[in-house]
């Protein structure tokens, strides 16, 4: 049983068409978990994306601790030995992931980008040293685990005819030390920066949130674009939710074109925007890294260059 | 209240190049530093520290020149040190049992504190997994901390949610860049790092059972990005008109 599990079921439903097509290799057959309330309602919809079998268990859960969650992943592992295990790479996921790894006795590799078996064994591939490197990494445990990001994998078209078979596991977590004391939902501007064609990005170049309006006039110039941002934007001065946030530790992004304002360009940025088409910047620095990863670069002021831009655009249209 | 660190030694991604001849990453003479985030962690330890008393302790799994890095923490105010060498082809099960064995064997531990991620390899995987090896709870991408005798609260970066947790100690806690700014070490704590106590070990000597990596690093190839790299300086009126144009030219203006 290849085992998928994610609190995103976008993610889940995509890494599923990857479990189906390498189930086939391992002789195996893809299965899907899913923790938490309103179960039977996902679990379904995981059949139709490809799930032979899906598992509900801590269906009390309104949210999942890790503790808990690793726990039960672990459990039922114990049970079915899969020699897969895929994980969607949020940030519940991320902190589930390495202690159920840890509770198996498993290699786990995060952010796998591609998947194979190769000779019998489970061969993953990840990028390192914050894009500078893409890693070939062979399992050498029984389960192999991975963690994979959102659009890795294209999911398969849903199949409600799709038999499937629902378990509900009843598996009592331990007491541990800790509690969720409050979950706040952070206010989502909805933008989708991984669909985005075109990207216009702001970073601490701007002096204030008001100052963003300035890209407004660009957007119109460009017929649309989905703003960005780089970590600062969200996690510091919390301007833009974290949607917006690009970078190693933000959203991946490849649209067509990004213009990044007022961003330095820290490794660590650019290793989440390194695959779009064009990418400009503007910076009044002109030693500023940004501008060794960019097709065009203008070194000046934002607050000049952007009006003039969006005019020349205009013209040019 | 006896609070670990650890600390992880990092090539300076920043300066990473890719050798056009093998397509490889370059990491001879890259310099090295302790991981960004780490020093958030040290940080906060330090600062628990001097709340709380007690004594902080770096744990660093490297080579053997890892112990220049160490000092920083420990002129940060930490007290000691244990720097662990790993057996050769070393991966996060590997390392994360090292640490869990290096905690175990000092005693009483209150608090172990990891960076949320390494800036080289990025995976995020030590914190959980050593929790998980102690058996331990865990409290993930902290961005505020309190501390008190009893119990430690923390405030959580967890994606689209805020997320307010707490715990009893013993309890491992994974800090994000934004917990604080750590502090410079004045140069009189920079000279005495130098009498703080760096004890080294060498893993076969830690009875850690399975010292086998379960991942196994067949190849890393490097990604080298082509860019233009057309830069338009000096007269702004046609430095927009010059992007315009390219862009233009590239059917990116729709
Ligand atoms: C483990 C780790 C993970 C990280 N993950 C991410 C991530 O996912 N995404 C991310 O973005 N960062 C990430 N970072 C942070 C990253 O290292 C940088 O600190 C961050 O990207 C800097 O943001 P910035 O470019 O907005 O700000 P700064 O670095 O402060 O740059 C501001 C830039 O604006 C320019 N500027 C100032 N005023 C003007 C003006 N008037 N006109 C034009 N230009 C101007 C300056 O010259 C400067 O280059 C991570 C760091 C670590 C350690
Ligand atoms: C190219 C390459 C790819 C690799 N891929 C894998 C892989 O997929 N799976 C695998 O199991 N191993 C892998 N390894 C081995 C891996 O780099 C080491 O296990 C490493 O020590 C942990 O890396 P990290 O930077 O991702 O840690 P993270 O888990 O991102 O680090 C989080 C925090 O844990 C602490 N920490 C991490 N490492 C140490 C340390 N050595 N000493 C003290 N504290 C530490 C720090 O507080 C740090 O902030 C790889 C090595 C290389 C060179």
């Amino acid at each position: 049983m290849v085992f998928v599990f994610s609190d995103n079921e976008k993610i889940a439903i995509e890494m599923l068409a990857k479990a189906v097509e390498i189930s086939r290799e391992l002789g195996s057959k893809p299965s899907a978990v899913v923790l938490g309330r309103d179960g039977q309602e996902k679990a379904r919809k995981l059949v139709a994306a490809g799930a032979s079998v899906v598992y509900l268990a801590g269906q009390d859960m309104d949210e999942i601790k890790a503790e808990e969650g690793s726990e039960i992943l672990h459990s039922i592992c114990k049970e079915v030995d899969p020699p897969l295990i895929m994980i969607g790479s949020t940030k519940t996921g991320k902190e589930i992931a390495p202690r159920l790894a840890s509770l198996l006795d498993a290699g786990l590799s995060t952010d796998s980008r591609k998947l194979y078996v190769r000779d019998g064994s489970i061969v993953t591939e990840r990028i390192v040293y914050s894009g500078n490197g893409v890693a070939t990494e062979r399992f050498a445990s029984k389960p192999a685990i991975v963690t994979v990001q959102a659009k890795t994998y294209d999911p398969l078209p849903p199949d409600d005819s799709r038999g499937g078979e629902i378990v509900t596991k009843d598996i009592a977590p331990r007491e541990y030390g800790s509690k969720i004391l409050k979950v706040e939902s952070m206010v989502s501007e909805g933008a989708n920066v991984e669909d985005a064609q075109i990207i216009v990005s702001c970073g601490r170049g701007f002096k204030s949130s008001q100052d963003l309006k300035l890209i407004e006039d660009l957007a119109k110039s460009l017929k649309g674009y989905t703003l960005g941002c780089s970590r600062p934007i969200a996690a510091d001065l919390k301007w833009l939710s974290e949607d917006h946030w690009i970078g190693l530790s933000g959203h991946k992004v490849k649209p067509k074109l990004y213009v990044a304002c007022g961003i330095s360009g820290q490794i660590q940025h650019v290793a989440g925007m390194r695959d779009s088409g064009i990418i400009v910047a503007i910076n009044k620095d002109e030693n500023a890294p940004i501008f060794k990863v960019v097709d065009y670069g203008i070194v000046g002021d934002l607050y000049t260059v952007i009006p003039k831009l969006v005019q020349a655009i205009n013209e040019k249209a | 209240m006896n609070i670990v660190v650890c600390a992880k030694q990092v090539v300076d991604v920043g300066e990473i190049k890719v050798n056009p001849s093998t397509g490889k990453p370059v990491l001879e003479g890259i310099p090295k530093k302790i991981s960004d985030i780490d020093k958030n962690a040290a940080e906060e330890a330090i600062r628990i520290k001097e709340k709380l008393k007690g004594k902080v302790t770096v744990i660093t799994v490297g080579s053997e020149d890892a112990r220049e890095r160490i000092k920083e923490i420990l002129a940060m105010g930490a007290d000691d040190a244990v720097l662990i060498v790993p057996p050769e082809g070393a991966d996060y099960h590997v390392i994360s049992n090292l640490i869990a064995k290096a905690i175990k064997d000092m005693g009483q531990v209150d608090l172990v504190l990891c960076g949320e991620a390494s800036i080289d390899m990025f995976s995020g995987q030590m914190g959980p997994r050593i929790a998980g090896a102690m058996d331990i709870p865990q409290l993930s991408y902290a961005f505020k901390i309190d501390a008190e005798a009893e119990k430690i609260t923390a405030e959580r970066n967890m994606g689209d949610k805020r997320v307010v947790s707490e715990s009893t100690y013993p309890v491992l806690l994974t800090v994000t860049k934004e917990i604080n700014v750590p502090r410079l070490p004045s140069l009189m704590q920079i000279l005495g790092s130098a009498a703080k106590p760096i004890k080294v070990l060498k893993a076969p000597d830690m009875n850690v059972p399975d010292l086998a990596p379960k991942v196994v690093l067949e190849d890393v190839k490097g990604l080298a990005m082509n860019r233009k790299n057309l830069i338009f300086k000096d007269d702004l009126d046609q430095a927009v008109k010059d992007l315009a144009e390219n862009l233009s030219k590239d059917g990116a203006l729709g």
